[in-house]
């Protein structure tokens, strides 16, 4: 007889891994990427191509020549954070720009903390409010939905979130609403904005397909939904005129998206459900404070990465509930 | 009936059962046992045999040394051949009895009848005298000496008798086959347990992936209306006496306490059937149903084994050994110990053994903790598994106290939900360890 395997228990472990979590999450991504190839054609595969590839590239590169680790780029994770980060993008952006985005957010968001695990910010968000500050004006020349064989020579336009918030200077929101897209059209995707946040019905069922296979709990992505809501609901029930309704603000911007991808992100969310959903709160609270009272038109990346920082005092203070009470004199 | 599981934390792994609804059967005996003096929490027995006695079956072989402790007898019949230390499941070398086995001769005034005994007149005194005589201890692997439970702490009242047939571990079928052959025995053992105790209200806990034996305690228990059987939701660890006491009554143990700390006593069925054996027919612990299982086992089978046989000999009488085999488990795959060698003997506390193939055998390789807090979602006593085994790590044994690690049971549910194949159990286990020796020489100043 062979030598006996000894080690402690257990001795049964679950066929969850690492990588099949991360194939789980882009599996849910296949409707938001079909939407938004639907919508935006060449340049959105262009554009996820290019992410990806850099992504996993950069991480490759950084762990073998400066970290001098393990490889780690076929885990699932870069390639993640490719396609999260090329969705935040508009369709029209130069692949060169995409690429720098890449580097910063693996670089920057992720390898110098120590790799995956380790990183306080999530690195998609990095990437793209690197590329946002950089490079401004590419960052909001939003083409025009079905242009599918257009690339950068996409005619552009505003956001729904973009006309509001110009608008907002001197028209009021029912006047505005007659030039926006139906609420139908922004359900399904067909206005201007980055490839993969316009699609919420498609997002939506991501989130159903993450929640069945329980790669994520509720708690983040429902609580910032119904924050927004609560709170825009508020201020359009104070005076309809000058804010836009709750609805509107659910299915515009990169909400859906930042929610159920964002936001979820293992290493950058809390531990514990009551951390997850305080965090969420708050999420919700600075989407809604960046987007009606703020400079720009849409809050949910800076909101998450604000509370990105908060995480591990959350973690520290936030205890699950324990079992059993203290045993008095004991 | 509305189905009862504890409200935190819990898995549920593959069940993998094989061994169910197999009757239970006589393995026969060896040629050579071996009897550890210590098969219980607590002191060790105090031998009282030597070298070249001659015992019979039943006999006491050791002695209680202490309150915490209890009697040994010989599971057979024989000649000692040697008391020495020999190597016990965990691998360490421990005081034991060899007896070379005769032809099974029992010692005087023991019922050896498969007849039913229903003789509810004895006193609490004597009840718990038999169980101490009879060196009953927990067999649902805590091996704690069941005389002692029976003696409420003052200050404490025992409202609850609760048993234990939940059999949460994946594979063993020990209790299983038990409750079905011997629900009339263990319904008995039951109203005595309740006498010895002076409680009024017993509930059996049994999960629902065991209609059968659902069905036949409750058949056999109809006629008493104090005892009632409540299925439970499948959840692992259910079986573990805190969970088990708030799936059925909602009460939670305190944090370092025991169930008498919300009114309530806990015995496993197998110790149930144990009593009845000790109380209504003198006879000691002596056998035990043992499940030997596994998927390339050639026959499954639930033994009623004497202690002190050879994990070998089961093995063989299961159909030998497969090829294939690369660890073997004392106990159920979640908590059960790997043996490194399969001399050692069943002892009272040995429910199952478990053969894992080759391609199972293994851990997979650590990964980083990508945080995805799986673990803590997953403890059933509130804990953070992930920061306890980074502190563990780290030497931050004044942190692990603050964070509850000696609340933890070893249950093993967050190691067994990592995604990334973390040793958590293992780093937590180091944790308990130390900040244990901290608590107690704080407690020695």
């Amino acid at each position: 007889m062979n030598k006996l395997v000894v080690s402690p228990s257990p001795h049964a472990r679950t066929k969850e891994s690492v990588p099949k979590l991360m194939y789980g999450v882009m599996i849910s991504l296949v409707p938001a990427l079909a939407v938004s190839i639907y919508f935006f054609g060449i340049s959105m595969l262009i554009i996820t191509a290019v992410s990806i590839v850099s992504c996993v590239l950069f991480e490759f590169l950084i762990q073998k020549f400066i970290l001098k680790g393990k490889p780690s780029h076929l885990d699932g994770s870069a390639i993640l954070t490719g396609m999260l980060l090329a969705f935040t993008l508009p369709a029209n952006i130069p692949f060169w720009m995409v690429m720098i985005g890449a580097l910063v957010a693996i670089g920057i968001g992720k390898m110098t903390f120590g790799g995956l695990g380790n990183n306080i910010f999530n690195p998609a968000l990095v990437g793209r409010v690197f590329l946002f500050i950089s490079f401004p004006v590419a960052m909001t020349s939003w083409p025009e939905p079905l242009q599918r064989l257009k690339y950068i020579d996409a005619e552009t336009g505003a956001t729904p979130l973009g006309m509001l918030k110009e608008g907002l200077a001197n028209q009021d929101v029912s006047e505005l609403m007659t030039e926006m897209p139906s609420y139908m059209d922004l359900f399904i995707g067909k206005m201007m904005g980055s490839v993969g946040e316009v699609a919420a019905l498609a997002l939506l069922i991501g989130l159903i397909y993450l929640l069945i296979k329980k790669i994520i709990t509720w708690h983040i992505p429902v609580t910032i939904l119904l924050t927004v809501a609560f709170f825009t609901g508020i201020l359009w029930l104070i005076n309809p005129e000058s804010y836009a309704d709750p609805l509107f603000h659910l299915l515009t911007g990169g909400l859906m998206l930042g929610a159920i991808y964002m936001a979820t992100d293992y290493v950058t969310s809390p531990m514990t459900k009551k951390g997850m959903v305080i965090y969420a709160v708050f999420i919700g609270i600075i989407t809604v404070l960046i987007r009606v009272f703020g400079a720009y038109p849409e809050g949910v990346q800076f909101a998450i990465l604000i509370m990105n920082a908060f995480v591990p005092l959350l973690n520290k203070y936030i205890k699950p509930k324990r079992f059993g009470k203290e045993l008095k004199n004991g | 009936m509305g189905l009862l599981t504890f409200s935190r934390g819990g898995i549920h792994p593959p069940e993998n059962k094989i061994s169910a609804g197999k009757l239970i059967e006589s393995p026969g005996q060896p040629e050579i046992v071996i009897i550890p003096v210590s098969q219980h929490l607590g002191a060790p027995s105090k031998v009282l045999v030597n070298r070249g006695d001659t015992v019979k079956t039943g006999q006491v072989i050791a002695e209680p040394n202490g309150f915490v402790s209890t009697n040994i007898h010989s599971s057979v019949t024989g000649k000692v051949l040697k008391v020495d230390l020999f190597p016990d499941s965990s691998g360490y070398r421990r005081q034991a009895v060899q007896i070379q086995v005769a032809e099974d001769e029992w010692v005087d005034g023991i019922d050896l009848s498969e007849d039913l005994v229903k003789d509810f007149n004895l006193s609490t005194e004597e009840i718990r005298n038999k169980v101490l005589q009879a060196g009953i201890v927990g067999l649902g692997g805590a091996t704690f000496p069941s005389h002692v439970k029976l003696m409420t702490p003052k200050g404490k009242t025992a409202e609850y008798l609760i048993i234990n047939g939940v059999e949460c571990e994946p594979y063993l079928t020990a209790d299983h086959s038990l409750m079905l052959e011997k629900s009339a025995e263990i319904v008995v053992g039951i109203r005595i347990m309740m006498k010895g105790l002076g409680v009024e209200k017993a509930i059996i806990g049994i999960e629902n992936n065991k209609p059968d034996a659902i069905e036949v305690i409750t058949k056999a228990s109809a006629e008493y209306n104090n005892i009632k059987v409540q299925p439970l939701k499948v959840q692992y660890p259910q079986g573990g006496e805190k969970q088990l006491v708030q799936a059925l009554l909602k009460r939670e143990v305190p944090s370092g306490g025991l169930p008498i700390d919300v009114g309530v006593v806990a015995f496993n069925v197998g110790t149930i059937y144990a009593a009845y054996l000790a109380v209504q027919k003198n006879r000691p612990l002596i056998e035990r149903v043992v499940t030997i299982t596994g998927k390339s086992v050639k026959n499954p089978s639930n033994f009623l084994t004497r202690v002190g046989t050879p994990v070998s000999f089961l093995v063989e009488k299961a159909g030998g050994l497969p090829e294939d085999t690369a660890k073997v488990i004392n106990g159920g795959p979640m908590m059960g110990k790997a043996l490194s060698n399969l001399d050692v003997p069943i002892v009272k506390g040995s429910s199952g053994i478990l053969l894992i193939k080759e391609d199972e055998a293994h851990r997979k390789e650590m990964q980083s903790c990508i945080r995805c807090s799986k673990c803590v979602t997953v403890c059933p006593m509130g804990l953070e598994p992930y920061l306890l085994m980074t502190q563990a790590e780290k030497g931050m044994f004044e942190d692990l106290e603050d964070n509850k690690v000696m609340d933890c049971i070893e249950c093993g549910s967050c190691a067994y939900t990592c995604p990334s194949s973390r040793p958590l159990l293992d780093y937590i286990r180091l944790g308990k360890a130390e900040v244990g020796k901290i608590i107690r020489s704080r407690k020695a100043v």
